[in-house]
């Protein structure tokens, strides 16, 4: 650095170091807190993940012995598949209908904007509330919410929550249901830079509304409908909080997901080492997938 | 087939929703405003978008009523959910507060105030050197953010939990404190990155003309550049406000017993309980609700444009 500036009079040089040192104070408190609550866990996570932990007794190093079990586990292999059942459904699911929803209530008009904020709320509660209520409506008998509902139709009882059959796809509706309204304020944001006299020459052509939708809205959306799908695979693979509050991973595993899992190796049965390599297993995968999209976005955009 | 060929990349995708539209409205007929062709006061088929958007309402809204109404019922459970309260009484949210609810209330109030201002402060500090002073480095600390943007809280739950037993350096346990839950909300990416953004917009004219009067560091950004920000930390303070209120994992971890859950944790306490009643977790939920229901509504143009400009930023 020296060597750059050339002869600097006394005055600049205090200018300079003054100006060198401060944006570093300013930042200290944020790289402060990131440092030890993010970055070190997360070092010391792969760190851990090497080891066999025990209390009191010293960790043990064991190589890669905890990936093998995690990944050979018949337990996480079916939460891989979950995950993935979840993750894919909640993000197509919370696209087509937040992309419905946002065709739906596109418009200026003031009961428009009241509806969207109502239609906005689930995004807005916290997921611990959501569950509690999904549980609710879920309730198993005749005379559950949704289940009464049903009873109007001529169809019987269903017990979503209960089943082994059925919990999985009752999560994943929970999840459509938080993360539409969301995609939908998106796919808006998307719908409002429609250049709006390509509609009107689309109609002078004599376009069907369904071309109209497929040459003109998609095309235009079509980077909101990327961030969208980015947002919802990296949100889908760590999905927790949901399954957890609503069914904890029951029945019978049915519903268990990574994140799940690896909660369960970690805080109930005290396998630090174990819960940790699956968790750098999907923080890798999260990594990757986050990495692969923006590199495809950018080539995307570039063409 | 035969519609012209639109390029994604050509047709801007403008982020301000209202005025395009808006403006458009008045040279072209309304119903090229909306991609169905559905106008604000006409249409083809307004009864069958009146019946789609009561059914929107249905689905997405309504439920609300129905946990709100539970939990005004005497005799809540899944079976006398309806849209009004049969026999209203407090009755749930009195047990509700004999289980305590309201400390678990107060737990989350000042996780949430603390955490909100904490955030704040630490994410405009930096934000504000990163938008307006240049150093070597810079790009290196804007990606360490987008980090702990990126960094999901469930993957480093397990070493946090341990890290927040025993904190390297100093050594102090936040366990069972709030302060567990208060500092790793702290450095929160998103906050950082619109704060940023925003700040490189104020022009340096401004600046420069207070700095000639000897305005220092710390003055500068309390009375000249925060002021400008009011908009950007109106959004900050919402989306962070809603993230902090609905954390789940963080609380659960760093708590060193039950009495130190937050509301939302809490439920699960309500839940488990084998002598309440559904109506009791629902006022339980209805008491958690509140708070956020109350922001987003105050609040909930901030929320919209900042969530559409967290999304395009990416």
């Amino acid at each position: 650095m020296t060597a750059t500036v050339t002869t600097p009079g006394p005055r600049r040089a205090r200018f300079i170091s003054k100006k060198a040192v401060l944006p570093w104070l300013f930042l200290a408190p944020g790289l402060l807190l990131a440092l030890v609550f993010k970055f070190l866990p997360m070092g010391k996570g792969v760190w851990l993940s090497f080891f066999e932990v025990r209390p009191f007794l010293g960790d043990q190093w064991v190589g890669l012995d905890n990936y093998t079990r995690v990944l050979t586990d018949h337990r996480f292999q079916d939460a891989i598949g979950h995950t993935l059942v979840l993750g894919v459904g909640m993000s197509l699911g919370g696209i087509l209908v937040g992309s419905a929803l946002a065709l739906l209530l596109e418009g200026q008009a003031r009961s428009l904007k009241i509806i969207r904020t109502a239609v906005f709320l689930p995004v807005v509660t916290a997921t611990a509330v959501v569950g509690e209520m999904w549980r609710l409506m879920y309730y198993p008998t005749s005379d559950g919410l949704i289940n009464s509902g049903l009873g109007l139709l001529g169809l019987g009882p269903v017990p979503y929550l209960d089943n082994p059959d059925t919990a999985l796809w009752a999560t994943m509706a929970m999840g459509i249901w938080m993360l539409a309204p969301y995609n939908m304020v998106i796919i808006l944001a998307g719908l409002a830079g429609v250049d709006r006299s390509l509609y009107e020459a689309a109609a002078m052509d004599g376009v069907s509304l369904w071309q109209r939708l497929r040459h003109i809205t998609l095309p235009a959306i079509r980077p909101a409908l990327g961030i969208v799908l980015t947002l919802a695979a990296i949100r889908g693979l760590r999905v927790f909080t949901e399954v957890y509050v609503l069914t904890g991973g029951g029945p019978a595993g049915s519903t268990d997901v990574w994140m799940t899992r690896a909660y369960t190796l970690g805080f109930t049965r005290n396998d630090i080492g174990g819960a940790s390599a699956a968790s750098v297993v999907l923080l890798c995968v999260t990594l990757l997938l986050t990495v692969t999209v923006n590199y495809l976005r950018k080539r995307g955009d570039v063409r | 087939m035969s519609a012209p060929a639109i390029d994604p990349v050509r047709t801007p995708v403008t982020a301000s929703p209202t005025r395009t539209s808006a403006g458009k409205r008045r040279t072209t007929p309304a119903r090229f405003d909306t991609a169905l062709g559905w106008s604000d006061r006409s249409g083809p088929a307004w009864a069958l978008r009146v019946l789609l958007c009561l059914l929107a309402l249905g689905v997405f809204a309504a439920p609300f009523l129905t946990i709100f109404s539970g939990s005004f019922s005497e005799k809540a459970s899944g079976s006398t959910l309806s849209f009004l309260p049969h026999h209203p009484t407090l009755l749930n949210f009195r047990v509700a507060g004999e289980r305590g609810i309201w400390d678990y209330f107060g737990n989350s109030l000042v996780i949430a105030g603390g955490g909100l201002l904490l955030q704040l402060a630490v994410c405009t500090l930096a934000a504000y050197a990163l938008a307006r002073h240049k150093f070597r480095g810079q790009a290196l600390i804007l990606t360490l953010f987008m980090l702990t943007m990126m960094l999901p809280e469930e993957v480093i739950a397990i070493p946090l939990s341990l890290v927040l037993g025993h904190v390297p350096v100093v050594g102090v346990d936040l366990k069972g404190t709030v302060w567990g839950v208060i500092l790793p909300l702290g450095a929160w990416g998103f906050s950082v990155m619109l704060l940023t953004e925003f700040m490189k917009d104020i022009p340096t004219e401004i600046e420069e003309a207070a700095r000639i009067d000897g305005v220092g560091e710390l003055r500068m950004l309390w009375q000249v550049v925060l002021p400008l920000c009011k908009p950007a930390l109106g959004v900050a303070g919402v989306l962070g406000f809603i993230m902090i209120w609905d954390q789940y994992l963080l609380p659960l971890i760093a708590a060193k017993d039950p009495t130190d859950y937050t509301v939302t944790v809490a439920l699960s306490i309500l839940r488990t309980d084998p002598e309440v009643g559904s109506g009791v977790v629902l006022a339980g939920a209805v008491i958690a609700l509140v708070p956020s229901l109350i922001v987003y509504l105050l609040l909930q143009r901030s929320l919209v444009t900042g969530i559409a400009a967290g999304a395009t930023k990416g």
